[in-house]
């Protein structure tokens, strides 16, 4: 039997409305040309390359996307990146050291056993420094953590380690 | 790529703004996309054009005045949730503020989005409709305030016209001595009420008034008026209290989903509508 062969009849550029826009992601300068529908989750992760910002549901629930924009958390898949033009942004890549040593966050998080596929990881992270960077008080009672995190779910650790790792880290970094 | 293609326009003026949105009946105002990206994402929306708004001069920012506390369109729930200026004005926003949503949502989200999106179980509209607030909207016609009393119709949808910019949220200052109360019920932290009450009570000697509205048990937020009839007429008694919480019970349909049924959620409200009277009228004076 044979099978007709697949032609190449699929448009090579898409035919979407398109915006020019131009942002800051991790300290660097970017300008690009994209559709008007481009997520900023795919824009980072597809059109950058940097993807460490993870992807799960796509509407707003998992926390696993969340990434700063003008220094707060923001959900990127809730986010179009015509609407982070003239932003700053930031993701799990540029919290670590230029050294590769790790942010106090990071250490925390690996000596509290914070972490266990890690896909939540980057979430968390980026939306816990958020809260450190914050003017609203940082209450690090359990209750008061478990509030920070609330909106990142993670399947592995069952947070009690996160929750822990969150308190060390502000204690090392003198917050709270 | 999810959402379906848009046209995508982020006008610098209101005029624009208004324009762009009478030109094209399926355009959509973009605010903080909180609701309508996720709606982009799973399909059940498809407009031909989004009017992002976000750099719209003069919908920024929040200001008090003639006793209201206007909140602009652009204003994030966080940010109306940590002025100070405001929780002074009217703690009822600040405590119901924490239930909305998580965060990072609220970072993003804005509070006139969350009024014109008008979620049944959503928090904020119940806010409007009990402080007897309303909302500002532009068009081709001009300006008009609508009560929140007529602008929550239905499950999102609300009496602003498609050509219509909300503008302004005007949420009443509490009266001075008066108690307030946001009580809520959810299986998680930051999810919409299953059901939630919200309570004011403003003391005046003979002449106590309670104000009383309800989000997650009905087809729209809702004022709970016989209950405020109740404790006007008979008080702050055991048996006042019984009777109102009883009322509310016989008061509504409440939705029957997967969440929570209708009986339950009814079981809910009597006991929110008793917590949340309790609790302003300790913080009443
Ligand atoms: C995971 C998750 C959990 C959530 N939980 C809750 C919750 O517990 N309680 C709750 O209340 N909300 C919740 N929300 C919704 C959140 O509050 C949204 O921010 C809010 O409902 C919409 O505000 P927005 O600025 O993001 O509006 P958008 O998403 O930009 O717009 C929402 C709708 O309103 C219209 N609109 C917005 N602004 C205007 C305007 N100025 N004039 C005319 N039309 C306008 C848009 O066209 C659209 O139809 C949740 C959202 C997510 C993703
Ligand atoms: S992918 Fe953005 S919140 Fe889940
Ligand atoms: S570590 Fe696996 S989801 Fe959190």
């Amino acid at each position: 039997m044979s099978r007709a062969k697949i032609r190449a009849k699929l448009p090579t550029k898409s035919a979407d409305p398109t915006v020019d826009i131009e942002l800051t992601v991790n300290g660097e300068r970017v300008s690009a040309e994209v559709s008007t529908r481009m997520l900023l989750s795919d824009f980072l992760r597809h059109e950058l390359g940097l993807t460490g910002t993870h992807v799960g549901c796509e509407h707003g629930v998992c926390g696993a996307c969340t990434v700063l924009i003008n220094g707060v958390a923001g959900r990127s898949c809730l986010t179009f990146a015509a609407q982070a033009a003239g932003c700053e942004v930031r993701t799990i890549e540029s919290v670590a050291n230029k050294d590769g040593t790790l942010h106090p966050l990071q250490e925390a998080f690996r000596d509290c056993h914070g972490l266990q596929c890690g896909y939540c990881t980057p979430g968390m992270i980026m939306n816990i420094l958020s809260s450190f960077n914050s003017s609203a008080p940082l209450d690090l009672s359990d209750e008061g953590i478990r509030d920070i995190i609330s909106g990142n779910l993670c399947r592995c650790t069952g947070y009690q380690n996160i929750i822990a790792a969150v308190r060390q880290a502000a204690k090392a970094m003198s917050l709270g | 790529m999810k959402p379906p293609p848009f046209e995508y326009c982020a006008p610098r003026s209101l005029k624009d703004a208004v324009e762009l949105l009478a030109a094209d009946p399926s355009a959509m105002v973009l605010a903080g996309g909180q609701s309508l990206i996720p709606a982009l994402n799973m399909r059940f929306a498809a407009p031909s054009r989004l009017i992002d708004i976000q750099h719209v001069e003069g919908l920024k920012g929040v200001v008090i005045e003639g006793g209201n506390i206007i909140v602009r369109a652009m204003t994030r729930h966080r940010e109306l949730e940590l002025n100070d200026e405001v929780f002074r004005a009217n703690p009822l926003i600040r405590e119901t503020m924490a239930h909305v949503a998580h965060v990072p949502i609220r970072n993003r989200g804005t509070v006139v989005g969350s009024l014109c999106h008008a979620d049944a179980a959503a928090e904020m509209p119940s806010i409007l409709l009990v402080t007897d607030g309303s909302v500002v909207t532009e068009s081709p016609r001009g300006r008009r305030e609508i009560p929140a009393a007529d602008f929550f119709q239905f499950h999102m949808t609300t009496s602003r016209e498609p050509d219509e910019i909300v503008v302004e949220a005007h949420f009443p200052v509490l009266p001075q001595g008066a108690g307030w109360a946001f009580e809520e019920f959810t299986r998680r932290h930051g999810d919409y009420a299953i059901a939630a009450v919200a309570a004011i009570v403003t003391r005046a000697g003979a002449t106590d008034v309670v104000s009383l509205s309800a989000c997650g048990v009905a087809s729209r937020p809702i004022r709970l008026t016989v209950c405020e009839q109740i404790f006007a007429a008979q008080g702050f008694t055991d048996a006042s209290f019984k009777a109102a919480g009883e009322a509310a019970k016989e008061y509504v349909t409440a939705p029957d989903d997967i969440h929570a049924t209708n009986d339950y959620r009814r079981d809910l409200l009597a006991s929110l509508v008793v917590r949340a009277v309790e609790k302003a009228l300790t913080r009443s004076r």
